[in-house]
């Protein structure tokens, strides 16, 4: 079988599990407590105006009606109104997702870029200094919490050195949000050719990238040092030291692409993880991303941002762990003889 | 014959000490090893496990692990000393003029990387080939391996090919720039015998065209004796006699070689001519005549098919069409085991032995036939069912490596006291301790092991804790799956003869399922060989050894490595005992 046949066939797979988030979604926000056409109409509603707002939001059908009107909304992208913003739920995610994804997206290059040759050099050099430095840097990131290495940046780069903005979102007041292509401010600004406004949201987004990149950085190089040590001590590596390979070749070629397999699968779960977990991080750097919104959103019970957030959230997850699945499959010839 | 001695020799390595750093300080692994190879000599290295045979091959490579160094003593190689070169001059050396192959050839194999581009990393390496030649070289380095079809093969995964084509290109890659000196080490085991008699004569044909040297490192001496011009015998790190091949059988000096010649079971003509002279203890008495001729197990017509592998759109896909993709593992045996009989079952991996002797413990369902065992049918209960049933407790097996089927958090009294709890229903502490140390005592394993963890235990003491736990509730029939594979010949002598002793003890019989004919000439008294999961002969062993029928077995006992020197041996000393 192809490796073409292969991704198509995950793509195909996605599709139940895309279906199933959809139900759960639906089900867990009608199990909620509490009436949303009371939430709707607010207060001072009498009994006549809660039903007829009822009739209105379809509250009153059965649950499978309402769910086949659920799935005809979704269809078209429609996933209801907000009630604390009034605001579409779609469109506010949308407007807010590029500034999750820009930030979760850097903080994990910058992890990447640090975690993988931190890992890779820590079992190459076992129990030398860098070893040592690879075990700090993996306890500290595991044992400091992001809002508390958030809150150390701001005061230490910020309040004390004053090297960093002040942590309030992704662009200060002085410069123009340049013409959205990608939505990431960093590179929209590149394209748009406006210098000064890309080093402005770059430096906004340099603390909460790394306090982001500490925190995801510790699971990666553990297992990068894990999947290198146990590549290392494998036959085949022996079988390349034995026909005399060159030292370079034996690591990048036969141990790193093998040791690659278990860190794009924890790569993923980082991901994945990171995403909903950067809630803390947008919330201690006003970061207008969809974390902050979906806490606010479950602040005041409004469900209808609540569910859209969990559902996007989901398909994200789904597409991601797709992503890892298909990159697996390409990496590793033995995945693709399975079905 | 090449006279070793007129050469000046091509390796040398004279009072080779290695020492291993460990928890406990350093251990000794290789105490003043001497030996040479001369040009286009095969020499072998024989030895039990924890000999420093490989350790040794590990050092002349300087690919020893992390915790490995070598102490003192001197490498030469064609005039270099090794010892002293750096780095940089040993991977130079590596791959171009000394070379390895390697015990389970799969895993010496790069698992994602296709074997071709395999073969090509040394060819460019050690400058044999440009990058645009590569591919040629590399699809001719197959080919000089006897593999059909290269220019395909040179894209395929390891995990695609089977255990002896996995070999044959790991000796590709070790050959691949004509090196002067090949070092195999265990290079068969693992393989079918008539693999490894491919992969032997492989290896002895291509070093011979281009005049190499070989060292062979091996715990087989008849595999040795029949491709080795001479033999380094170690004993614990230590080289205790070194002979010309011939002479080491006919006239060995040393007590260990004596040893290790007798424990090889190609020779010996009883079980008990395995062991040595003072600890064989006479031949108990048959509690009951060996085949009194009552029938305990029989297999009628046995089938079992594997569905093919895949998700629900390959079966959706080959649905309609014939059952091409099903694999008979086993297709159609019946035998029958009687009262106190031992039976033989042998066959090359994939034959559908091991699926036979599971479908008869009932650890698989069979797709169709019939197990009666003392009358009853065991395909009515089903496999998930089994545990919980009376017969169970009459059927027992013993696996085939010791390490791996016991319980690695369990003592050696937990282990053999478990089928007591579960299928006697014995309580009391202090009746199952008193049972589970006269079960000890009947398998020999001393009292004060039982509390031992499986990992404070050598081989052969687990391989008693084994034995003990199948036959703690009597069972009737115990089926043994190659139950000495894992251990050295010494312990595999004594194991042998252990087992032989229990079943004449407690008239049990034994299905005993392995690969070695050798064994099973001493232990069974009838054979059933196997072959893609049919019955290809059935007899008693000694007419089936002896005059085999069919063309199957004639193949299999003619890939036996039996040195010319060993049988010489055996009729000397019949000659000497008439």
């Amino acid at each position: 079988m192809g490796p073409l046949t292969i991704v198509f066939a995950r793509c195909l797979q996605a599709i139940p599990t895309v279906f199933g988030i959809v139900v759960v979604t639906f089900l867990l926000t009608r199990a909620l407590p509490g009436d949303p056409a009371a939430y709707f109409a607010g207060a001072s509603a009498t009994a006549e105006s809660i039903a007829e707002i009822r009739a209105k939001l379809g509250l009153d059908q059965s649950l499978p009606v309402q769910f086949w009107t659920y799935l005809k909304d979704l269809s078209s992208g429609d996933l209801g109104q907000s009630i604390s913003t009034g605001q579409p739920v779609a469109a506010e995610l949308l407007r807010r997702l590029p500034a999750s994804l820009e930030l979760t997206l850097t903080a994990l290059l910058l992890s990447v870029a640090i975690a993988i040759p931190l890992g890779v050099l820590a079992a190459v050099r076992q129990d030398s200094w860098i070893d040592q430095l690879c075990r700090l840097v993996v306890t500290a990131g595991v044992s400091l919490p992001t809002f508390f290495t958030g809150l150390l940046l701001i005061y230490v780069l910020y309040f004390l050195l004053g090297l960093a903005p002040a942590p309030l979102g992704r662009l200060d007041l002085l410069h123009v949000t340049p013409p959205q292509v990608t939505g990431f401010l960093v590179l929209d600004a590149l394209i748009a050719r406006e210098w000064a406004t890309a080093w402005s949201a770059a430096r906004q987004l340099a603390l909460p990238s790394i306090t982001l990149a500490l925190f995801t950085l510790a699971p990666l190089a553990r297992m990068t040092r894990a999947a290198m040590l146990q590549a290392l001590a494998s036959e085949y590596l022996r079988t390349a030291r034995a026909a005399g390979l060159s030292r370079g070749r034996v690591l990048m070629v036969y141990a790193f692409r093998n040791a690659l397999l278990p860190i794009v699968t924890t790569l993923g779960m980082v991901f994945s993880f990171s995403l909903g977990a950067n809630v803390l991080v947008e919330k201690v750097f006003a970061w207008p991303g969809i974390g902050s919104y979906a806490l606010e959103a479950l602040v005041v019970s409004d469900y209808a941002a609540v569910q859209g957030f969990v559902l996007s959230m989901a398909v994200l997850f789904v597409l991601v762990n797709l992503a890892i699945d298909i990159v697996y499959t390409l990496i590793d010839p033995r995945m693709r003889i399975e079905g | 014959m090449i006279q070793p001695l007129h050469n000046p020799p091509l390796l040398a390595v004279r009072d080779l000490c290695v020492e291993f750093a460990t928890r406990r300080g350093p251990v000794t692994a290789v105490r003043a090893v001497s030996l040479q190879v001369a040009k286009g000599e095969t020499l072998g290295v024989v030895g039990e496990s924890g000999s420093g045979k490989s350790v040794t091959s590990y050092a002349v490579m300087r690919i020893l692990d992390r915790a490995g160094r070598i102490v003192s003593g001197a490498i030469e190689f064609g005039g270099i000393n090794l010892n002293g070169a750096d780095e940089p001059t040993m991977s130079d050396l590596r791959g171009r003029e000394i070379s390895m192959i390697f015990q389970n050839p799969r895993a010496a194999l790069n698992p994602i990387r296709p074997v071709g581009k395999q073969i090509e990393d040394v060819l460019i390496r050690h400058a044999q080939a440009t990058h645009d030649q590569a591919r040629a070289k590399a699809i001719a380095a197959l080919e000089h391996v006897r593999i059909r079809h290269a220019a395909q093969r040179y894209h395929a995964y390891p995990f695609e090919l089977s255990g002896g084509m996995c070999q044959r290109v790991v000796i590709a890659i070790a050959l691949a720039c004509r090196p002067q000196l090949l070092i195999a080490d265990e290079p068969t085991t693992g393989l079918d015998v008539t693999t490894q008699r491919a992969v032997m004569e492989l290896v002895r044909d291509l070093t011979r065209s281009d005049g190499m040297s070989t060292l062979l490192i091996t715990h087989d001496l008849g595999l040795a004796g029949e491709y080795c011009d001479r033999i380094v015998v170690m004993e614990q790190g230590q080289v205790v006699e070194q002979q010309d091949t011939r002479a080491l059988f006919t006239t060995p000096a040393h007590p260990y070689t004596q040893r290790l010649i007798r424990s090889t079971p190609h020779a010996a003509r009883t079980i008990r001519d395995l062991l040595p002279e003072d600890l064989r203890l006479p031949q108990p008495p048959a509690a009951s005549p060996a085949g009194t001729g009552t029938p305990l197990l029989e297999v009628r017509n046995l089938v079992k098919v594997f569905d093919p592998p895949g998700g629900l759109l390959q079966r959706l896909k080959s649905r309609g069409k014939s059952a091409a993709g099903t694999f008979r593992a086993v297709d159609g045996i019946s035998f029958g085991i009687t009262r106190g009989e031992s039976v033989g079952l042998v066959g090359e991996s994939g034959c559908g032995k091991s699926t036979t002797s599971a479908m008869i413990m009932r650890l698989l369902d069979a797709t169709s036939g019939s197990i009666l065992f003392k009358g009853q049918e065991l395909t009515a209960v089903p496999a998930g069912e089994f545990a919980r049933s009376p017969l169970r407790r009459e059927l027992q097996m013993v696996f085939q490596d010791p390490h791996e089927s016991l319980n690695p958090r369990a003592t050696a009294a937990q282990a053999i006291a478990d089928p007591l709890l579960r299928l006697d229903g014995m309580s009391g502490a202090a009746q199952i301790r008193a049972r589970v140390e006269r079960l000890a005592a009947q398998v020999g394993l001393p009292l004060d092991l039982l509390d031992r963890l499986p990992h404070q235990l050598s081989g052969g003491q687990k391989a008693r804790v084994g034995i003990a736990r199948a036959i703690a509730t009597h069972p009737e029939l115990l089926i043994l799956d190659e139950p000495t594979a894992a251990l050295d010949v010494s312990v595999q002598a004594v194991v042998l003869n252990l087992l032989s002793d229990l079943r004449a003890e407690f008239g049990m019989s034994y299905l005993f399922v392995s690969h070695d004919l050798e064994v099973v000439r001493l232990m069974c008294k009838r054979v059933i060989v196997m072959r893609a999961g049919r019955m290809v002969e059935e007899g008693l062993t000694e007419q089936v050894l002896s005059a085999p029928e069919a063309d199957y077995t004639k193949e299999l006992l003619a890939a036996i490595p039996r040195p010319a020197h060993l049988l010489h041996r055996v009729s000397h000393t019949k000659v000497a005992r008439a």
